[in-house]
């Protein structure tokens, strides 16, 4: 599997996502003005503060031309997770549903959280078994993540929140709890908190290698 | 031509910010202050200020959490800048 991951100015966490996917892959950095993603075979957004976070977190960067080279690929079926800001971009672009708003408290939050894993069906949440907790950090101000009522009610049927915090755990004020989610096709995936960071036993957990495993482990889509 | 556009949270989001300042309001002496409600404002100059609507479906607001209005204000300097 070759990972792309991408980076904007601004983005902070790529270098951690470009060692995490290396542990199990390929990967190289793609700059927000390519055209194309050099081949390949699974995308990364990672965090960061994209373009500065200038009028919205993610709004400005779901314009740059890297962003078209991505939508293209996720039309077609390429696996893409975005974290934290990576979130943010995805929501910005309709990649997947909702918004990312400041968080309840106002705060910028930096902590260790459990994630239950509540879908392992997805693309990137294979590599766990139902009922999982991942102990991951998150990291950030604005990741309330917010949907009308409707569309999270769509979201619970489809099976789509792949990842929940844990009860009490959740750091923004979330609605339903919700940490990560897939989109309809199950091809795009978002989270607030950081696996990347958590794929190393030196920084206390390497529950977030799970999701880069699962990735790995596809089957890549002809070229 | 001059336009103006506000933008706020939509009803029914939660918004921590006006939360925080209509508690802050009181401790200052400033009874009675209910519903407030943080947004932006962004004024510009455009040629053709049909398009502003549009300028904030695609980028200037989130259509999903927040909403706008626009107010065209006609020829002359904006706020701020040398006349």
């Amino acid at each position: 599997m070759k990972f792309g991951v991408v980076r904007f100015p601004g983005s902070c966490d790529e270098v951690d996502a470009l060692l995490a996917c290396r542990r199990f892959g390929d990967a190289e950095l793609l700059w927000h003005t390519d055209r194309d993603l050099h081949g390949a075979q699974a995308v990364v957004i990672p965090g960061g503060f994209s373009y500065g976070d200038y009028l919205r977190a993610g709004a400005i960067a779901r314009f740059s031309p890297v962003m078209a080279a991505v939508a293209e690929f996720a039309a077609g079926g390429g696996p893409v997770l975005g974290i934290c800001n990576g979130f943010q971009v995805l929501c910005e672009a309709r990649l997947l549903p909702g918004a990312l708003l400041p968080n309840a408290s106002l705060r910028f939050s930096c902590r260790q959280v459990r994630l239950v894993v509540e879908n392992t069906e997805t693309a990137f949440t294979r590599a766990c078994a139902r009922g999982d907790l991942l102990s991951i950090p998150a990291k950030h101000q604005s990741g309330r993540f917010h949907a009308p009522r409707e569309e999270l009610d769509r979201l619970e049927a489809e099976g789509r929140v792949a990842l929940r915090y844990a009860p009490g755990e959740n750091p923004n004020g979330s609605e339903r709890d919700i940490a990560g989610i897939v989109n309809d096709e199950g091809n795009v995936m978002g989270l607030m908190p950081h696996p990347e960071h958590a794929v190393d036993a030196l920084t206390g957990s390497t529950d977030g290698g799970k999701l880069f495993e699962s990735l790995a482990a596809l089957e890549p889509l002809a070229a | 031509m001059k336009a103006r556009v506000l933008i706020r949270p939509k009803q029914g989001v939660l918004d921590p910010q006006g939360q925080a300042v209509e508690r802050a309001l009181p401790a200052l002496g400033f009874g009675g202050a209910s519903h407030v409600r943080i947004g932006r404002l962004v004024e510009l100059e455009v040629d053709d200020p049909s398009q502003v609507p549009a300028m904030c479906e695609k980028l200037l607001a989130n259509p999903l959490v927040e909403e706008y209005e626009v107010e065209v204000l006609g020829d002359g300097p904006v706020n701020g800048s040398p006349a």
